[in-house]
């Protein structure tokens, strides 16, 4: 069943053609790797501070939320613009999420502990906040694992979803993550919270409306 | 599940000493420019001290406290900060302190004494000849550096006052201005920023009133016109920025105690054993090195201070 159904205030259609999209698609494309660019060009000129590792940790970790925001962003857009061909975009996004996920991880066994297991597994299970930051990233991997045409089709739609549905999970836990570990300053754990909170409210929200014009329908 | 010991032998010790040796060079031609990137900070760095743009501090005494480790650059004390009053983030200090007014600057020292004083920092200065102290700094938060202070004890300062004998501890408040620091405009922590010392800590020759680093004046962003500096506690127990100092009969209550009760304690003494509620403190990263080193008990300072804790429980009393 497809219901088509949005509020008033809506963006003028834009329905890019084949062309266009391939343009935009691109270009969110290079878009996802200037972070990583950005941090490369930084290391280069000897600009990543005092203490580089803490710098690379904190831009994995960031752009890691940002593009997990990103992604639960997409749907509720979609349902704002009634642009839907972003749900083609919503794949790279999450798994340049996923990326970011793999550097700040790689970071932090590499850069920051050293390849030492023994303290690393000590922190998993004693460290609230990096026990959260790994439970998130593990459930990344399946999500990244099936998130190819092929897997869809084998999964099945509706499984599939289901699996997916765990990205929500990962953003809470990614949240809190940051959450537990700063010191006393809590805007920004608090800004990326208030963004989850809001995509939250927004698929709540819609979903309401929806099941009021169905029983609308229905009556 | 069986987990493994670690082995009782260091990486260092079965990889041939030069391939060791070498293993920066081989992790900067490896890969990724990330890996490239970390390594440019992790050059050896000059660390002569002349003519960073301060006011230079005339001859300094040596002192046989000094460590001879390898000094942190300039840039990194200067521009690697925790100073809230300035600022969460560790690039603001040094971006905003420019705007603190640091003369004219008076101390006033008061509370259990025969002789309560306010002191103009000027005077500050002519109390006791300056000395180059080069002490290891570790931060809470699991890092540490080495910095060439310049400073007298504060026993010196304390002195002046004459401590009355009910007098058991020492509480200092540090400058909150709302005009000149912005982050006081914010309720981050409790102004203005207080820290305490036991009468004892507070008399130990290693406790310092530091007014500048590298052989010039204190730079803003590091607490000027003068600071505390305790070099075998975490590096939150040296306030900033000094403007009262008040003997009390109760231990005081510091402003990161007052946060968070359950994570910093009134001695805050470096200890490897006990750690920070969600974070280790058994290693830190000495700001320049690449691989984490182990934390020392008190800093390193154990031998010089450890008697002040005799009978005590550390782990109660952290």
């Amino acid at each position: 069943m497809r219901i088509t159904m949005g509020p008033k205030m809506r963006l003028p259609r834009f329905n890019p053609d084949r062309r266009q999209f391939t343009l935009i698609w691109r270009a969110l494309w290079v878009a996802g790797l200037l972070p990583l660019l950005m941090l490369v060009s930084a290391g280069l000129r000897d600009a990543l501070g005092a203490n580089p590792i803490e710098y690379i940790t904190r831009a994995t970790g960031d752009w890691t939320l940002r593009l997990l925001l990103l992604t639960l962003a997409v749907t509720p857009l979609r349902q704002l613009t009634g642009w839907h061909w972003l749900v083609r975009l919503r794949r790279m996004l999450g798994l340049y999420a996923f990326f970011y996920a793999c550097l700040h991880l790689t970071t932090y066994v590499w850069l920051d502990q050293f390849f030492d297991w023994p303290g690393m597994l000590k922190d998993i299970a004693k460290r609230p906040f990096v026990t959260l930051g790994f439970a998130a990233f593990v459930l990344m991997l399946p999500l990244a694992a099936t998130s190819t045409n092929a897997m869809i089709r084998r999964l099945g739609g509706r499984t599939w979803q289901g699996l997916h549905r765990a990205v929500y999970a990962v953003a809470v836990l990614g949240v809190a993550h940051y959450w537990w570990l700063v010191k006393k300053d809590l805007t920004e754990p608090i800004l990326y919270a208030s963004v989850l909170g809001t995509l939250f409210a927004l698929r709540l929200w819609h979903a309401l409306r929806l099941q009021r014009t169905l029983q609308a329908q229905a009556a | 599940m069986l987990i493994k010991r670690p082995a009782d032998i260091a990486p260092s010790d079965i990889t041939p000493r030069a391939l060791f040796d070498s293993r920066r060079d081989f992790i900067r031609t490896a890969g990724l420019g990330l890996g490239a990137a970390l390594i440019g900070a992790g050059l050896p760095r000059t660390a002569q001290a002349a003519g960073y743009g301060g006011q230079p501090l005339g001859p300094l005494v040596k002192s046989p406290y000094s460590t001879g480790e390898k000094l942190n650059d300039y840039s990194d004390i200067t521009g690697y900060c925790n100073f809230y009053e300035f600022g969460t983030d560790k690039s603001d200090p040094s971006r905003n302190a420019h705007r603190l007014k640091t003369r004219p600057w008076t101390v006033s020292i008061e509370g259990l004494v025969n002789k309560p004083k306010t002191l103009a920092i000027d005077d500050v200065l002519k109390l006791a000849p300056l000395e180059e102290r080069i002490y290891r700094l570790r931060c809470v938060e699991a890092w540490s550096m080495v910095i060439p202070w310049v400073g007298f004890p504060l026993s010196a300062l304390l002195k002046q006052v004459e401590p009355l004998g009910s007098a058991k501890y020492v509480e200092f408040t540090t400058l909150a201005d709302p005009q000149t620091m912005p982050g006081v405009r914010s309720g981050v922590l409790d102004w203005p920023y207080v820290e305490g010392l036991r009468l004892d800590e507070a008399m130990h020759p290693l406790t310092l009133i530091a007014v500048g680093l590298y052989g010039e004046v204190l730079p803003n962003q590091n607490g000027a016109p003068m600071r505390l500096v305790v070099p075998w506690k975490y590096g939150f127990k040296s306030a900033k920025s000094i403007v009262k100092i008040r003997f009390t009969d109760k231990e005081p209550v510091s402003s990161w105690t007052r946060a968070a009760s359950r994570e910093y304690g009134f001695y805050s003494n470096v200890n490897p054993d006990v750690d920070h509620p969600r974070w280790s403190q058994a290693r830190e990263r000495r700001l320049g090195e690449f691989t984490k080193r182990k934390t020392l008990m008190f800093n390193g300072y154990g031998d010089q201070v450890a008697s002040l804790y005799t009978g005590m429980d550390l782990k109660k009393n952290f």
